[in-house]
């Protein structure tokens, strides 16, 4: 009984349908734990987790910066900013904006730079669903390809104060 | 078959003769089971078995308000209490319900089960006066408004410097009183209280408390700088190393409380059904494979995280090589074959499920159980698994398909295999009878039905991409607008509804709970009836 000390010679192999549940459940996981690595590669939607570091202060003027130079237009007030293809795209968020829209075209790849200035945010695009942690200090550099035409939203899905809700911004590919 | 047969057998069961206790008198013999229970460890698992009750009273309440907020066509409350309440919910369900209930947990196996006195009384007063003083500053904070920081307080994001002391005693109190448990184990086995190996529930309780001691350990490492941040002492305290560190207590301590469950497992099946494990070392390694491997998993929490590489993610969210899920499969198969090998020996052979159909399913502890093992595994654990790898995580991060599975785990799981404990801690512990019995028998099944309808609210509504821990997420007055669809609404819909009827298991839990304690028919002198 599990309450009672148990009887003599209890250190035993196991035998019989518990061997063999073992046994699938082992291999099983040696499935599962080789799978995630495989797909890595050829499945090639992961970020390689690159990252640097990077002071609110520079990331904001890095932000700047590029939207001085590649501003294309405006959407709700909001500037929209094109990068060069295969050149760096720059996302701010800050409480509760990503700042700024971005112009993508598809089939281009880009370095998406994305770093808070003030509290952790959650990158989510939608309605792709896709999502990033966002953390101050850290210059998170996603190499996309956006293969999709359309707007997408991006939405902040970290908390980060009593406006968390009405944090968003826009991507557009065309 | 009865109740009382398993009852009488496990009387039976005892050692004949069995070797004397260090009790020095402060034992009582329970009138039920023959088992030797500790006067002062009693009166230590009553004290915080009432804390946790009342935790998750205040935890219950929260979650209702919450869950209706998230259900579009109610949405109760405003943001500024929607986001103070899921805080609060968090904190009171997560930690203070489980902590008081898992200490109660460890003074139990460490006393009754090994026929020996609790190592310190003072200990155990230090232990639980911290905890309950953390418990209330945390709590007052919160509801005060100055500790709007969600359940992982991720810095930057600043709460009151008194929220993290309460914390911080909270942990403190805790790591006493796991201490308290291994001097007691330290002193049966000084004592000679038992012979041969601990019994497989004590083992089970070890393994919880190891990984407790890791846990709060982390939780030191993280919360102490941070505390001392929030007086302005330290500048500044980096955001990816406080998830880092941070996941080491808020991963690990899920880990405990999957390893008391599994131990509540093991010992209800053995009082329900007289079940005994098939083999003992099996068992005992998978305890051990939770105790070497679950650490590193704490990484999955970071898999879409800067600052830490592909590699590093993928090896430690495969808990190396997944040897922390292949216990849990053990434990799933080694659980329900003990009850089956018990339930056929008894007669109940018809067919391949002739024996589940014949299980004493009016016993809320067996019910209890028998649904937590269901909903932890099925529900829980493969979401777990599923959502921890590297690609699927991309489209889970911080969605509610997150809430969806911990739900499963440890309310489905963990809090349900309480409850059900609960059934036997009343009459065997406080030795009172269980009042409305017809109700009792039905409480689990109301509780489990209504978090598996919430598990899957929040896990499908997840999957449209709807956040956890967001007000409105039809996203009114928001600088660009977005829609996740009428799907997704359907999906908040069940979540609340799912909600009502968990939250009603739960009130009913807790009102014959306190019912029971402080007006049941006293069962001092003579066996508890049985369920």
């Amino acid at each position: 009984m599990s309450i009672h000390v148990p009887e003599e010679g209890w250190f035993q192999a196991p035998t019989g349908a518990e061997r063999t549940w073992i046994g699938l459940a082992l291999a099983w996981c040696l499935v599962m734990s080789l799978m995630m690595p495989y797909w890595h590669f050829k499945g090639k939607q992961n970020s390689t987790g690159e990252s640097y570091t990077v002071t609110p202060e520079a990331f904001s003027k890095r932000v700047d910066q590029f939207v001085k130079t590649n501003q294309v237009g405006e959407v709700n007030g909001m500037p929209l900013v094109e990068p060069s293809p295969g050149g760096d795209a720059y996302l701010r968020g800050s409480m509760w904006t990503w700042y700024p829209a971005l112009k993508l075209k598809a089939g281009q790849t880009y370095r998406l730079h994305v770093s808070s200035t003030d509290l952790q945010h959650g990158f989510s695009l939608q309605p792709m669903n896709m999502n990033f942690h966002v953390l101050p200090g850290y210059d998170h550099v996603l190499t996309i390809t956006p293969t999709m035409k359309g707007e997408y939203t991006i939405l902040c899905n970290e908390f980060c104060g009593v406006g968390h809700h009405l944090m968003t911004g826009k991507i557009v590919v065309e | 078959m009865s109740t009382a047969a398993v009852i009488e057998d496990l009387a039976g069961a005892l050692p004949p003769a069995p070797p004397v206790g260090n009790h020095a008198g402060a034992v009582r013999t329970c009138d039920t089971t023959g088992l030797p229970v500790c006067l002062v460890a009693e009166k230590f698992i009553q004290l915080n078995a009432v804390v946790a009750v009342v935790a998750l009273l205040a935890g219950g309440v929260a979650a209702l308000l919450i869950a209706l907020t998230r259900w579009p066509a109610v949405h109760l409350l405003d943001a500024v209490w929607y986001y103070r309440l899921v805080t609060f919910h968090g904190l009171n369900m997560l930690i203070f319900w489980i902590l008081f209930m898992e200490v109660a947990i460890l003074y139990f196996a460490g006393t009754v089960l090994l026929n020996s006195r609790l190592f310190s009384g003072k200990l155990a007063w230090a232990a639980f006066a911290l905890m309950l003083a953390g418990t209330l500053l945390v709590d007052i904070e919160i509801l005060r408004g100055k500790a709007d920081v969600m359940m992982t307080s991720y810095v930057p994001l600043r709460a009151s410097s008194n929220f993290y002391l309460g914390i911080i005693l909270v942990a403190v109190g805790t790591l006493i009183g796991v201490g308290n448990f291994f001097g007691t184990v330290y002193i049966a086995k000084r004592d000679h209280t038992y012979s041969g190996s601990v019994p497989l529930v004590v083992f089970g309780a070890i393994a919880a408390a190891v990984i407790a001691v890791v846990t709060l350990l982390h939780g030191a490492v993280v919360m102490i700088p941070t505390w001392l941040w929030s007086l302005d002492l330290v500048a500044t305290v980096d955001p990816g190393w406080y998830r880092l560190v941070w996941w080491g207590l808020g991963h690990q301590s899920q880990q405990v409380n999957v390893c008391a469950m599994v131990a509540v497992w093991y010992l209800l099946a053995t009082i329900t059904t007289g079940a005994k494990p098939l083999n003992q070392a099996v068992c005992r390694a998978a305890f051990v494979l939770y105790i070497l491997f679950i650490n590193i998993a704490s990484a999955h929490h970071l898999l879409v995280d800067p600052g830490v590489g592909a590699s590093w993610k993928i090896w430690n969210t495969s808990y190396g090589m997944y040897l922390a899920v292949l216990a849990s499969m053990i434990h799933g198969f080694t659980v329900p074959a003990s009850v089956e090998v018990a339930l056929r020996k008894k007669g109940h052979d018809r067919g391949l499920f002739g024996w589940l159909a014949a299980a004493p399913w009016k016993n809320p502890a067996f019910s209890g159980f028998f649904l937590s093992l269901l909903i932890f595994g099925f529900i829980g654990g493969i979401t777990g698994v599923t959502l921890g790898t590297q690609q699927i995580n991309i489209l889970a991060h911080n969605t509610l398909r997150i809430p969806g599975h911990f739900h499963a785990t440890v309310v489905g799981g963990t809090t349900l295999a309480f409850m059900a404990l609960t059934y036997y801690v009343v009459p065997l512990i406080f030795r009172r009878e269980f009042p409305l019995r017809w109700l009792a028998r039905a409480q689990p099944w109301v509780f489990g039905i209504g978090i598996t309808i919430v598990s899957l609210g929040m896990s499908l509504a997840g999957s449209y991409g709807v956040p956890r821990r967001h007000w409105d997420s039809e996203l009114t007055g928001a600088q660009f607008t977005y829609g996740f669809g009428s799907g997704a609404n359907v999906m908040l819909g069940v979540l609340g509804m799912g909600a009502i009827l968990a939250v009603t298991g739960l009130l009913i839990y807790i009102g014959l709970t306190v019912a029971a304690v402080f007006f049941g028919r006293r069962i001092e002198g003579r066996a508890m009836t049985p369920w």
